[in-house]
């Protein structure tokens, strides 16, 4: 399964929703298929989104909140797993994109290449909701499932390190910013 | 018996709801302990316990970007270990951070594993350009802390208040007391 086509596949389920991302080619990818002033991009701090995603769902619980998160990023905040465990907003669902390499930084090798498994992670610091997916069909069932659920849901997307030719893109970080929170305006 | 003073402690919690606080993070330490009580016996305020102090910059984005007013409890360790999420989200997106953070490690520290971080705190946070000024007497609290929360909203970046010793901790004239943290 590659990133983009798992992107693609759920877009017109992210269009009215929260969606916070990771940087690199996730947010580049996403941004090629279609930037929406409820899409926020953190494009550095790795390890925040799902932080940020956490901080989005317990002050709005009327919005659902997508957080599109990798192997590299969460690897880097694994004890946020367990704060995410601790308050499980019922309007989170957490993706991470696993390509058991750091692609953006010339694709060395993560820890998830040599057996460390997120899922189970996760699931061991508390998730309610854990689900690994291997293909495209796979990802968007459990993604659909996660969104009906009403529970906080963390699934793995087994993905291709392959990504775009370029991370940087023509949107501002602050253009972002200050957009995403004028659509979160009450 | 506690020596971390309740009076002070409450003199900030109400501060910080004057100044419309509603979401709070924090990692436990002593000299912090009635603040986190008094948020989590608070049912108008969301206490978020964190694994690192870090992950309490992106909660506190968060919540600033879906228009809810945070601030971030740690100690001086902990400001270290939340360095880089400063830096490259709260700095690099313009986002206020209202950061009260005890300051272990000054004269009349007695816990040995506290007396490094004291000579760094208000170096790093000179060198990372934020604004901060201490809270040593409950009577100035208020105000210092309504005058941070202005800046950092007016300035859209973090702005830091450290919890001194001679607040935070009674009878402590003699340096007996002291209290394990992290």
């Amino acid at each position: 399964m590659k990133r983009i086509d798992a992107l693609t596949a759920v877009y017109s389920r992210l269009q009215d929703r929260i969606v916070v991302t990771i940087m690199g080619a996730v947010a580049a990818e996403l941004q090629s298929i279609g930037h929406r002033p409820n899409f926020f991009y953190l494009q550095h701090a790795m390890g925040l989104a799902s932080s940020m995603g956490l901080g989005i769902a317990l002050c709005r619980p009327d919005r659902q909140v997508i957080v599109l998160d990798g192997d590299g990023s969460l690897l880097m905040n694994l004890g946020g797993l367990t704060t995410l465990a601790r308050y499980r907003p019922r309007n989170l669902v957490h993706v991470v994109f696993d390509n058991e390499s750091l692609l953006s930084v010339g694709g060395f090798p993560t820890a998830t290449s040599t057996g460390s498994d997120l899922a189970a992670i996760a699931k061991a610091a508390g998730v309610p909701r854990t689900a690994t997916a291997r293909t495209l069909d796979e990802f968007t069932r459990a993604f659909d499932e996660a969104l009906a659920a009403g529970e906080l849901t963390t699934i793995v997307a087994k993905v291709e390190a392959v990504g775009p030719s370029a991370f940087v893109t023509d949107l501002g970080l602050l253009e972002n910013r200050f957009q995403f929170q004028r659509y979160l305006a009450p | 018996m506690s020596p971390v003073s309740t009076t002070s402690s409450r003199v900030i919690y109400d501060a910080l709801k004057a100044c419309g606080i509603r979401l709070m993070s924090a990692l436990p330490e002593t000299w912090l302990v009635h603040l986190i009580r008094m948020a989590e016996d608070d049912p108008e305020m969301i206490l978020v316990r964190l694994a690192k102090e870090e992950e309490g910059v992106g909660i506190s984005a968060g919540a600033h970007l879906a228009g809810v007013k945070s601030a971030m409890l740690m100690q001086n360790h902990g400001l270290l270990a939340s360095i880089n999420g400063i830096v490259s989200c709260a700095q690099l997106y313009r986002i206020p951070l209202l950061m009260l953070v005890s300051y272990r490690g000054e004269l009349g520290e007695r816990d040995p594993w506290q007396t490094e971080g004291g000579g760094v705190t208000e170096d790093i946070l000179r060198a990372l350009r934020i604004p901060f000024v201490m809270l040593e007497q409950p009577d100035h609290v208020a105000q210092r802390i309504a005058d941070a929360q202005t800046l950092a909203l007016a300035s859209n970046k973090p702005v830091a208040l450290l919890l001194r010793r001679g607040l935070m901790i009674e009878e402590d004239g003699a340096g007996r007391a002291g209290g394990a943290g992290r």
